[in-house]
């Protein structure tokens, strides 16, 4: 019997036919004639602020015009020309941050050009059409292993093949896609997405993938640096920041990432526990995927809680909005104390925060909220350092995207130029992929 | 409140909104709903002569050149006139007559060009006590291959031949519509006056084909496979229209020959301009088609508020208007000038006006690193098309240099006097005298 009300952490809190609405796709693929009318409403910039906005450079005004003539295949291929994972891009970027952000229909009247949506129709098409656009150039002969199989290395994969260099990508989890198979919220990758763009991408050929192997463990750079001309590392923030106050071991506390990617893999959205009072702390986009997915499980009431104000996080806007939407509570300047509970979590103590002169200060007034279940997202780390020299807490690259060491690049969220977006970690996994070729082909 | 009343060649009727001869006035119907949604008059679906009716294809008759959200810019056609009995017509229009006195009804014919075929349709129509007629000289597919439509509007002896046997075989006004299949408009109107024509109604549609099928081959609508030409209509064809209007209303030969305008009238604004030019009234058929004779409501109270905004009672207040201002090229004045000014708190930077101004134009408009767009004076031929490219409406504008200030592309100072092309240095005219 399914009931919102259980107390504790229980799953199958609704039904089935109400959990599967809950996660349908987030935003609907444009109908044709939307297509149509969002399309003409590009105005052909010049020199296009979308595309300066945009960290893979995707000729926007271009493909949308490609759209608008009937031809989303050529828009495609406009758009994988830059950004080979465009079609998970298409529903995950931040667009209103980066592209529709420049906009100049959102200076103009709030309204930008729908570019996601249109980019999502593009792609959607010519992947739908099972085809793959790109043939491979004659081999260079030289070999390339990538570490991680995420946005960022099979990006860097995808372009050495096309460029006819045979590559192996090694990746710690029994599949491949990193965070875009493990770590974004469901209904932003409906229907098996992440996976079935990783087959699509693999079918340019000359890709090896070896599942389980980490690096640290299975694998290391000594040996990956004897038996191949050059290593990308795309390996990702594997770690997650622990949460350091008393009562963390209760029961009923765990992390966000983890959470998420239970939801991601599993078949029966019921069979996942969720708690009646949730409280999600941090203030990422990884506390927005869980508050929301906790709500749309059935949690009766999901709050997150942040230490700062709300202009420091790095959730967009629109994110906040969307996770108020779905009637997420968000409570700012209050940061975590103390979890009570006998056994189990059922309270999570908080104290208020100030900005005194920059800095965050406790104002000693505190408040208690139910909690029988507590996700911390606040933040994640790399898991190992491989030895090269790091610029704070991620892996130094210079803008090429080369490591301290030579013959080893790394680009994505584990190295310094990062910044957690999918569509930076392409960006520069195809860079670095077009610096190895040029540092491979030198002479030849 | 302004009086929307015409009185067209002595025809009545409460306003100058007019059903073109075209499918929307094929039946009686369609005409009763018409008149019962405002229209003023109608002019009756073109009747054919006595015996066994035209027929029509069996397949599409329409074309449509869509805008991104299925507007409809431009309609080709390829139906042809009447393809019912003479009988049943002039019953219908007798009836509808009777009963809308106040509405104008106008009858189109189109019969071969022969005096004894007008002869035996003429009092028929004027038996019915429609208030005039209407040649057809103008449907340029299917009808014009058997020598008549466009094929008589081509040929102004044709034209003034048959309208003097109208003339003398019908008692009441004679409207000739004009094709704009022909290199001069003013020659077919000519020849209508001459035949005796009370008006010309203009432009009837356009030769065209909407389009082609690439995967069949085939210029759409298709039929079978096949494609003709059709005739073209709609938005699209305004400008053309209006400039014809125009030519006819100028000419000293036709000047002050009554005219209907027709061709792509859509809104009151469409119908006001088209009075400007001297038209008497307007006449509409793809508004209709695309929106239901409900739209004439619209260009009712619009021309009203217009008229009301402007003080003008009557149309005849502004009938005409524009013609004055309408001249040849040769009479512009050489020393009125203007340059591009960009209004920077309107501007969304989008850069269309420089792509279109550095790629295609005279390289006036600069663009700097944080996309401010700034119009170059010294460059400026104040071509307009940065005013037309941009989206944002009045966000650049043209702005009059003042006389007696240095116009910094030509170093010249603006002079106030009027100087034009027939007086100018260059022209070799001038040189010769």
């Amino acid at each position: 019997m399914t009931s919102q009300m259980i107390s504790g952490i229980a799953a199958d809190r609704l039904s089935s036919h109400k959990l599967k609405e809950n996660f349908t796709d987030l935003h609907a693929p444009l109908q044709p004639h939307e297509v149509k009318v969002a399309a003409d409403r590009c105005y052909f910039c010049h020199d296009a602020p979308c595309v300066t906005a945009c960290p893979t450079d995707i000729d926007i005004p271009l493909f949308i015009r490609q759209i608008s003539t009937g031809t989303p295949e050529a828009a495609a291929k406009t758009i994988f020309d830059m950004n080979i994972l465009g079609g998970m891009c298409a529903r995950v970027c931040p667009t209103e941050d980066l592209c529709e952000q420049a906009c100049v229909r959102e200076m103009a009247e709030g309204k930008p050009v729908e570019i996601g949506r249109l980019q999502r129709h593009a792609t959607d098409t010519l992947m739908m059409q099972d085809v793959h656009p790109y043939s491979r150039a004659a081999s260079t002969g030289k070999k390339v292993a990538v570490v991680g199989g995420g946005p960022a290395g099979l990006s860097c994969a995808h372009r050495l093949a096309v460029l006819g260099t045979d590559v192996t990508i090694y990746d710690a989890r029994p599949k491949a896609g990193g965070l875009n198979e493990y770590g974004i919220a469901a209904y932003k990758s409906t229907n098996e997405f992440a996976a079935k763009e990783v087959e699509w991408l693999l079918s340019i050929g000359g890709i090896t993938i070896e599942n389980n192997k980490a690096l640290g463990k299975d694998i290391n750079l000594d040996d990956l640096g004897h038996d191949f001309d050059a290593v990308f590392l795309g390996v990702g923030l594997g770690g997650v920041n622990a949460l350091d106050i008393g009562g963390c071991d209760k029961l009923g506390v765990s992390d966000a990432v983890a959470f998420i990617e239970i939801l991601r893999q599993t078949s029966d959205l019921s069979t996942i526990p969720i708690g009646r009072n949730v409280v999600v702390i941090g203030g990422g986009m990884t506390a927005i995927d869980a508050a929301v997915q906790s709500k749309l499980l059935g949690a009766e009431q999901v709050t997150i809680v942040y230490r700062r104000g709300r202009e420091a996080m790095s959730a967009s806007r629109y994110e906040q909005d969307l996770a108020a939407k779905h009637g997420v509570k968000l409570m700012f300047n209050v940061q975590p104390k103390r979890l009570h509970g006998n056994g189990a979590v059922a309270m999570l103590e908080l104290e208020y925060t100030a900005d005194k002169n920059g800095n965050l200060e406790a104002t000693g007034e505190t408040l208690h909220l139910s909690a029988d279940q507590v996700f911390t997202a606040i933040g994640q780390t790399l898991k190992t350092n491989a030895s090269l020299t790091l610029e704070g807490p991620k892996i130094a690259v210079n803008s090429a995207g080369l490591t301290s060491r030579a013959g080893v690049w790394a680009g994505g969220d584990c190295a310094s130029s990062g910044d957690d977006l999918t569509v930076t970690a392409v960006a520069e996994g195809r860079d670095a992929a077009m610096d190895i070729h040029k540092t491979l082909m030198k002479g030849a | 409140m302004a009086d929307l009343t015409t009185d067209f060649l002595g025809i009545k009727s409460p306003n100058p909104f007019w059903l073109a001869s075209a499918p929307p006035t094929d039946k009686e119907y369609n005409v009763r709903r018409a008149f019962e949604a405002g229209w003023g008059g109608v002019v009756w679906k073109t009747l054919g002569a006595e015996g066994p009716p035209v027929v029509n294809v069996n397949g599409p008759r329409y074309g449509v050149i869509h805008g991104a959200d299925r507007r409809v810019l431009g309609l080709n056609n390829i139906e042809l006139i009447t393809d019912r009995s003479l009988e049943v017509n002039l019953e219908e229009i007798t009836r509808v007559k009777r009963d809308y006195p106040d509405r104008a009804m106008i009858v189109s014919i189109m019969v071969p060009c022969e005096e004894q075929a007008w002869k035996d349709i003429l009092p028929k129509v004027e038996a019915t006590g429609a208030d005039g007629i209407e040649l057809n000289f103008g449907c340029p597919h299917g009808m014009s291959e058997r020598g008549m439509g466009a094929a008589v509007g081509q040929v102004p002896e044709y034209i003034e031949m048959v309208t003097r046997w109208c003339k003398q075989y019908y008692s009441k006004p004679v409207i000739v519509k004009l094709t704009p299949n022909i290199t001069d408009v003013r020659l077919p109107a000519a020849a209508a006056q001459r035949g005796g024509a009370d008006a010309v109604s203009l432009i009837n549609t356009i030769n065209s084909i909407i389009s082609v099928n690439l995967d069949s081959m085939s210029p759409e609508p298709s039929i079978d496979g096949k494609g003709s030409h059709g005739g073209y209509c709609g938005p699209a064809v305004k400008p053309i229209a209006m400039s014809m209007v125009s030519e006819i209303a100028r000419a000293p030969e036709t000047a002050g020959l009554p005219i209907s305008g027709i061709g792509g009238v859509t809104t009151w604004r469409d119908a006001a301009e088209y009075i400007t030019l001297g038209c008497g009234n307007v006449q509409v058929c793809t508004a209709a088609m695309t929106y239901g004779f409900k739209v004439v409501q619209e260009m009712i109270s619009g021309l009203s508020q217009w008229m009301d905004e402007k003080g003008h009672t009557t149309i005849q207040d502004f009938m005409g208007a524009a013609i004055p201002n309408t001249t040849d090229w040769k009479n512009l004045n050489l020393n009125y000038i203007a340059k591009a000014e960009i209004n920077q708190d309107d501007c969304i930077s989008c850069g269309r006006c420089y792509a279109a101004c550095e790629d295609t134009s005279h390289q006036a408009i600069a663009m700097s690193d944080d996309r401010t767009f700034t119009v170059i004076d010294s460059e400026c031929v104040a071509c307009n098309l940065c005013v037309e490219v941009c989206p944002v409406e009045n966000c650049i504008t043209m702005v009059e240099q003042e006389k007696g200030t240095v116009d910094l592309r030509t170093g010249k100072t603006v002079s106030a006097d009027y100087a034009n092309w027939t007086t100018h240095p260059n022209n070799p005219g001038v040189a010769a005298e």
